[in-house]
């Protein structure tokens, strides 16, 4: 047996389950007596409820309950905010969070009115139509610049005016910067809106049973431990008698981690006052516009050069949609202020962005998590920079990268997790290199002119993105030897697709020395283990891994020690491989992992003072700061000139995330993300109107991309082990996604030689109506 | 206002009192207790809820199920077990075909009867028939390799 399992392309354990359709999602929970919750919710993105008369509702037959803000009494609160912000001196950080359901003011369309449950789902979704709500629309507060002028109305009637946030950072005199430069490079770009798309929309299952006086809860989150520790302080109930599980997740992408959604709050509780059990699974319309999103940013952004193309500094002031409520505090303006310097050796930054409250659905992370805008602005601005000092477009990156003896590399501000933004280890220029060569970039010029001359339009993009992953708090894992010689771990986590059960599987079982398919793992139970934060960030493998590997390193010295007591030899002797531990040279002198693990938990007799019984370790991980990983990406894009219809002819991404535990599965997650990035950049726009109305909320008017869109793509890595974690790894989970849209306009603007008639691509997400009107500004 | 309606599910004959609106799809996840095909959006585009109408790939979010009264459904239980994965399902696994797995059992009846029809597909012949079973994880080359690897080894052991 291989005795290395880090590393290794395995299968994945928990396939068998979901390819013949046994695996548990949360809506495969039916239990007897279950009763069914509908919603009515707001067709207004701001309007005053006058009225409501729910008596028809009531009357309707199978309807057991109907409830508005008013009928949850006390019950009644604000969500929590669920990240507070890190502390950065002199800013403006002004709460307000969801509410249950809507008292009062409804806030944006799909916002939660009125809650019904019936006997089951066709019913409840009748009464939701007997409802008669009384609405005074109002004039709704949608666009980011309008939201700013004194006489905006404004989301929150209590606050001054919309702005939610207002944070200033530096690193460096950029004043001094400026004076010095030899070019100052002035844009503006725009960056809209876009939703996460899950396949599985959110859901939730509760039960109580009076009898065993518990609390179960089956929810779509991407954090059980947290799901299950407010709901036990909301409904008065002891952290042991709630149970939260997340089982098969389809899907997460980050909006699943935003807590509570009103439906967590309101299932629950009608559960434990109705005495039965209750489920709610969101359907795709309400998807649109009820699950958060993400995305809308415009830049303003200044680049300070020397007569060589390197940068002196950059001045970014943006403003970011942070939608009607924002309980997750700054984590995405932080990502995007702190991402946008990007691999590159910046000495001088002062970034200014204030969080506007509108009139539409909540932004919270959505993969990337305000990574993206950060480096869609900075590789934009190299890009206009080069064209301004006659450079190529690689060689400015080149120029600019921060080199590989200049790590750890101290960026100055606050990041997201609260400390200060440091990149732990990287090394850029051969990424570059690579991505270059693979693509084929010193040949691509005569290939654009042949095809040129055949009239076909080809463009080729390159760009260079970092990812922040692996942030704290911290993770858990318990790893236990079974009396069957199996061997179990448990954690915090929920998984969503990521491939957890084996990837955190090698970890345990390299240092066991059993096989990957006799660890079983379980996650996101909170019966089962119940500390941690979450799936999150792309912290999954560093965070989650390396706890893993912290139980399992204990439990190997446990079991080692127990054969050493048994052979009365030393324990260096002692070879554990094979799921057995043997004496070395002597094989036949062999105890397998269960006899062991029975010999560590005595039925009988005396043991030693001080014994702790089992082979069984609970390990945490909490890393100081995030490893931020690290990557390029290029592409081949064709562009049919009459139509804007765009073809991928070759893709290729190089990214480094430092030890690889699964390349199976991290190419899966880095394919992934680049499909995601590629329906951000070219298909996926929602339509808001100007009175906050979304038109295209179903998935035949929301593009996702399909199998004819997404390209087969090379995928490269190099490995620049992490100094930050005892695997040396870095998360992998949003990479793919992050530098698309900058890759997408560059591309785009060398296949129709835009620069040279005056015009630049500033804005994501494109299409090829939009690209046309791009192109023919005067229509 | 209730029918009786017998189906025929995977090889078993199941009867329900129904109301002539239920979705073909909840009569399947829910009354027939079989919950491995999905439900993703509800207006027939995503695909996951893909199963087989008398051999023919359908959408059962889009019929009722009184309208498949009598006929022969097939879902994504009808193929392998944990234990003997069917070709198609083996393929998808060792090709890493699938990450969160909730699009895949509609996958899987979609590109069954695909393969059953082609059994020797190029690239973009599988990329055309995957075309309406959308997936968010993975980008689809997994899935694509998936298809052809199981192509090979059906022609192989044909």
């Amino acid at each position: 047996m291989e005795t290395r399992q880090i590393g290794r392309p395995l299968t994945r354990n928990e396939d068998p389950r979901l390819l013949t359709g046994r695996a548990l999602f949360v809506d495969d929970v039916e239990l007897p007596g279950m009763l069914h919750a509908a919603f009515l919710r707001s067709p207004h993105a701001r309007a005053a409820i006058r009225s409501i008369d729910t008596d028809a509702a009531k009357a309707r037959a199978g309807v057991v309950a109907v409830i508005t803000a008013e009928d949850l009494g006390e019950y009644w609160q604000p969500g929590p905010l669920l990240v507070p912000p890190p502390p950065i001196k002199g800013m403006v950080f002004r709460q307000r969070c969801q509410v249950p359901l809507a008292k009062g003011e409804v806030r944006h369309v799909g916002e939660p009115v009125v809650m019904v449950v019936a006997e089951s789902r066709y019913v409840a979704e009748d009464a939701v139509g007997d409802i008669v709500v009384e609405y005074e629309p109002l004039p709704p507060v949608i666009g980011l610049e309008a939201a700013l002028s004194s006489d905006s109305p404004r989301v929150h009637a209590d606050l001054p005016d919309n702005i939610a946030a207002d944070v200033h950072q530096a690193k460096g005199d950029y004043a001094a910067a400026r004076a010095k430069a030899a070019h100052l490079i002035r844009r503006r770009f725009t960056y809209d809106r876009g939703a996460s798309n899950p396949m599985e929309t959110r859901g939730i299952v509760a039960q109580w049973d009076h009898k065993a006086e518990k609390l179960t809860v089956w929810d779509t989150t991407q954090a059980p431990v947290f799901i299950r520790n407010g709901l036990a302080a909301m409904l008065g109930l002891s952290e042991r008698q709630v149970r939260v599980v997340a089982p098969f997740i389809g899907g997460g992408f980050g909006p699943k981690m935003m807590m509570f959604y009103p439906e967590e709050v309101l299932v629950p509780w009608m559960a434990l006052r109705l005495d039965r059990p209750v489920k709610w699974i969101e359907d795709r319309l309400e998807h649109f516009t009820a699950t958060t999103q993400e995305r809308s940013q415009v830049h303003d952004c200044e680049l300070a050069l020397d007569a060589r193309g390197k940068i002196l500094g950059v001045r970014d002031d943006f403003l970011m949609d942070t939608g009607a409520y924002n309980p997750y505090g700054l984590t995405v303006p932080l990502n995007s202020q702190c991402t946008l310097l990007n691999c590159y050796d910046v000495p001088a930054y002062d970034s200014r962005f204030r969080a506007i409250y509108t009139n539409r659905t909540l932004v919270t992370p959505y993969r990337g998590a305000g990574r993206q805008h950060g480096i869609f602005v900075m590789e934009r601005m190299l890009d206009a920079a080069a064209r301004e000092l006659g450079l190529d477009r690689a060689e400015i990156r080149r120029r600019n990268l921060i080199p590989a003896d200049a790590f750890p590399y101290h960026n100055e501000l606050i990041y997201q997790d609260f400390a200060p933004l440091t990149y732990d280890s990287g090394n850029y220029a051969p990424i570059l290199d690579k991505a270059l060569h693979a693509i084929g970039y010193a040949e691509f010029a005569a290939e654009k002119a042949k095809a040129r001359a055949e009239g076909r339009h080809l463009g080729l993009g390159v760009v260079c993105y970092v990812e922040g992953t692996g942030i704290g708090p911290y993770e858990g894992a318990k790893v236990r030897v079974q009396a069957s010689g199996k061997v179990t771990l448990a954690t915090g986590v929920g998984t969503q697709g990521q491939g957890h059960f084996t990837s955190f599987a090698q970890v345990v079982a390299e240092q066991l020395g059993v096989d990957v398919r006799d660890v079983e793992v379980t996650t996101g139970d909170t019966d089962v283990f119940d500390w941690g934060a979450g799936t999150f960030a792309s912290r999954g493998a560093v965070v989650t891994g390396s706890a893993a590997h912290g139980a399992a390193v204990e439990v190997r010295t446990k079991i080692l020690k127990t054969a050493a007591e048994h052979f009365e030899c030393a324990e260096a002797d002692l070879v554990l491989a094979d799921g057995a531990v043997s004496i070395a040279g002597v094989p036949e002198n062999r105890i397998t992992l269960g006899e062991l693990a029975r010999l560590a938990n005595p039925m009988r007799g005396a043991v030693k003072p001080g014994t702790v019984p089992g082979l069984e370790a609970t390990s945490y991980f909490g890393p100081q700061m995030g490893a931020t990983a690290a990557g390029a990406h290029a592409m081949v894009i064709e562009i049919d000139a009459q139509t804007m219809r765009p073809t991928i002819l070759r893709y290729v991404v190089v990214h480094d995330c430092g030890t690889v535990l699964n390349p199976l599965i991290l190419s899966g997650q880095i394919q992934g993300g680049v499909a995601q990035g590629i329906g951000n950049a070219f298909f996926e726009e929602l339509v808001w109107t100007d009175d906050g109305q979304l038109l295209n909320a179903s998935l035949a008017d929301y593009l996702l991309p399909t199998a004819l869109d997404v390209p087969r793509m090379d995928v490269l890595h190099t490995e620049t082990p992490s100094p930050l974690n005892p695997l040396g790894t870095k998360g992998a989970g949003e990479g793919g996604a992050i530098p698309v849209g900058a890759l997408f306009a560059q591309a785009i603007e060398d296949a129709l030689d835009l620069p040279a008639r005056g015009i630049e691509v500033s804005e994501i997400p494109l299409s090829p109506s939009r690209l046309w009107e791009i192109c023919n500004p005067s229509g | 206002m209730r029918r009786r309606v017998t189906l025929s599910i995977n090889g078993d004959a199941v009867t329900r009192e129904v109301e002539p609106r239920l979705l073909l799809s909840d009569f399947i996840r829910h009354e027939a207790g079989l919950t491995g095909t999905h439900v993703g959006c509800e207006h027939g585009v995503c695909g996951a809820c893909t199963i087989r109408l008398d051999g023919a790939p359908v959408r059962s979010c889009l019929i009722f199920a009184v309208q498949a009264e009598g006929h022969e459904v097939r879902t994504v239980e009808s193929l392998g077990t944990p234990d003997a994965l069917s070709v198609l399902q083996q393929a998808f696994r060792d090709a890493h075909g699938l990450q969160c797995g909730y699009c895949t059992p509609g996958i899987l009846m979609t590109m069954t009867a695909f393969l059953e029809e082609n059994p020797d597909p190029g690239e973009e012949a599988v990329r055309h028939a995957l075309s309406g079973n959308l997936c968010r994880c993975t980008g689809y080359q997994h899935i694509v390799d998936a298809v052809l690897l199981a192509a090979k080894r059906l022609r192989e052991t044909a």
